[in-house]
């Protein structure tokens, strides 16, 4: 370790004369590498379970490569696919509508929050500020939402929560503020008004941003469990995550049962469970490997300031 | 442009402020939040009294308080160090940074499902790993001491990958002839990261921190209430104040005494916040976050 500490306190040594051999670039090389298998290790882990046979895993125990290859899960799942698949619908309709109307509304209110002329900006932007800290808490949103507003067992209360997110509107401010002004006041002098302004030229600039955000927005829909959890009794609007959720303390709920029994199930339960969890978590890690290359453009958090 | 926005905020935040009241009634449903019995602090009394209020606020600043300084200290450390390597393996650095935030999109449902393979007394790996090492197998649904770190992995492993990118970005958008100039003065690498690297990040730490403390009143629910199956056993350890007043709520039925417990949370956490950007703003006035 003091060897190590002693290399790294070397001077980088200038471009042309820098040594074949770099210990202290290996050493880091070597700790990420580790840091990214114990990352991605337990994807790994599930996804294998959930294309191996039960009884190779009870047996053995789970492995990085899948023991006794067997789609056995999958075609128990979808064996009756009526359920899951209305799951997936609710998800994905749910996911779709709240994304692209939640970065709508969101991005105009940052645009008008990003105009340094604009009279409202600093009331505006303490009312969206003061939301984040300070809440009324579970009990109160619960009963506006059940007593008054009426929405449980609807889709729309999967959806309006979240639409509007501090955090999120705060980003895009400082994101939209960060465009260069010479643009934007050509296009004023060419006679653009504001929404001509806004969607012509603003969202055109802001890929980066949008797609970040718009990244994070679908996770918080495509991943939520809690409101369904909350406000969705009807069978037919539950979404994946609550679907998994229920299978998972369905599952805890049998094999309690039938140990106490003390017989076994034919329900595979470790690797149907793994492969509800690799369908939850599919099309949100398709969406991420299309996205990510933004992130960091995308992610200025410079921005909460005014 | 905002209206519609603005709008939903003031419907799904600013309406149930009105809904605090709550607290301060013996709340029935058949009569709403204007016609219940003011009781004035009796639910605060009977949440006292009850002996829970110690045990749900200390174990919810005190996992808060170990996953704000565990994410802080990996995810920093792996932003330098990724930043480290950035310009000579661009593709791998790429490769390292994917694959953490790759957690960062799983939900707690799945996340409680991987925990699971891991630790089921069993066939999870840990305890299969220690007993091929002659060990003995250790029951964590039903070992409480064991959460506190157990949980920090768990938050660690799913936020540190944002944590990262955020800093970063940072990072890059720092003035690589600081660095120059650095090199040229005889700085290495440790050298460069304490004296600039650091120094320049520290307001984005500084908002991270101020950022997190905000929320050190408000446990993550998924987190505490999935990953440990919701286990009664495990309450001792893991009961945070949000899962009790979920349970208050739903289970107990108790609504007047959820939203004492709510409204202390939401007091106490906005002290908090109000008093650390206040601590900030004097030592650092162009850190605060407001």
């Amino acid at each position: 370790m003091a060897q190590q500490a002693s290399t790294l306190d070397r001077p980088r040594p200038a471009v042309r004369s820098r040594p074949r051999v770099d210990v202290p670039r290996i050493v880091m090389h070597g700790i990420l590498t580790l840091v990214s298998l114990a990352f991605v290790m337990p994807l790994l882990i599930i996804v294998s379970a959930s294309f191996s046979s039960e009884s190779a895993i009870s047996a053995n125990g789970y492995s990085v490569l899948p023991r006794q290859f067997s789609t056995f899960a999958y075609r128990y799942v979808l064996d009756d696919p009526s359920a899951i698949l209305r799951a997936y619908g609710v998800s994905i309709l749910v996911t779709t509508v709240g994304t692209v109307a939640s970065l709508a509304v969101m991005s105009m209110l940052a645009f008008s929050l990003a105009q340094r002329s604009y009279r409202l900006r600093r009331p505006l932007s303490f009312y969206v500020l003061f939301t984040m800290i300070f809440s009324g808490g579970l009990v109160p949103g619960y009963i506006l939402i059940t007593q008054y507003l009426h929405l449980q067992n609807t889709l729309l209360v999967l959806i309006l929560p979240y639409l509007v997110s501090p955090w999120f509107v705060l980003l895009l401010r400082t994101f939209f503020s960060q465009l260069p002004d010479e643009i934007l006041d050509a296009a004023r002098v060419d006679g653009a008004g504001d929404w001509r302004l806004f969607t012509r030229i603003v969202l055109p600039l802001s890929k980066p941003a949008l797609a970040t955000v718009g990244l994070f927005v679908a996770l918080v829909y495509w991943n939520d469990w809690w409101l369904g959890l909350l406000y969705i009794t009807n069978d037919k609007l539950i979404p994946v995550q609550l679907f998994l959720y229920r299978i998972l303390t369905n599952i805890d709920f049998v094999t309690s049962q039938s140990q106490f029994a003390g017989q076994s199930l034919d329900v595979p339960i470790q690797t149907l469970r793994a492969a509800i969890a690799v369908l939850a978590i599919g099309p949100i890690v398709v969406a991420f490997f299309f996205v990510q290359r933004f992130l960091i453009r995308g992610i200025t958090v410079g921005g909460v300031k005014d | 442009m905002g209206a519609p926005a603005l709008l939903v905020l003031f419907v799904f935040h600013y309406l149930p402020l009105a809904g605090l009241a709550i607290a301060f009634e013996d709340f029935r449903p058949s009569t709403g939040i204007f016609g219940s019995h003011w009781v004035g602090l009796a639910n605060f009394r009977y949440l006292l009294a009850g002996g829970d209020a110690w045990r749900i606020t200390r174990n919810t600043v005190g996992m808060n308080g170990l996953f704000i300084a565990a994410n802080l200290v990996v995810s920093l450390g792996l932003a330098v160090l990724l930043n480290e390597l950035r310009d000579r393996s661009r593709w791998l650095s790429r490769v390292y940074q994917s694959t953490m935030f790759l957690p960062y999109v799983l939900s707690y449902v799945v996340l409680t499902n991987f925990v699971l393979t891991f630790l089921e007394s069993n066939t999870g790996i840990v305890n299969h790993l220690l007993r091929a090492f002659g060990g003995n197998g250790v029951d964590f649904y039903n070992s409480p001491g064991w959460w506190p770190l157990i949980l920090t992995v768990v938050e660690v492993w799913k936020g540190a990958g944002f944590w990262v990118v955020v800093y970063l970005a940072g990072i890059m958008a720092m003035n690589p002839q600081l660095f120059e100039a650095a090199a040229l003065d005889g700085a290495g690498r440790w050298a460069q990261i304490r004296r600039i690297t650091l120094p320049l990040l520290t307001p984005l730490i500084i908002m991270n921190v101020l950022l997190s403390v905000s929320h050190i009143f408000n446990a993550d629910f998924g987190l505490f209430f999935q990953v440990t199956l919701n286990s009664p056993t495990l309450y001792p350890t893991t009961d945070v104040i949000d899962t009790y007043v979920y349970r208050s709520l739903t289970s107990t039925g108790d609504i007047g005494m959820a939203a004492a417990a709510g409204f202390y949370q939401a007091v106490v956490g906005f002290l908090l916040v109000v008093g650390a950007n206040w601590w900030v703003r004097r030592r650092s006035g162009e850190n605060a976050l407001f």
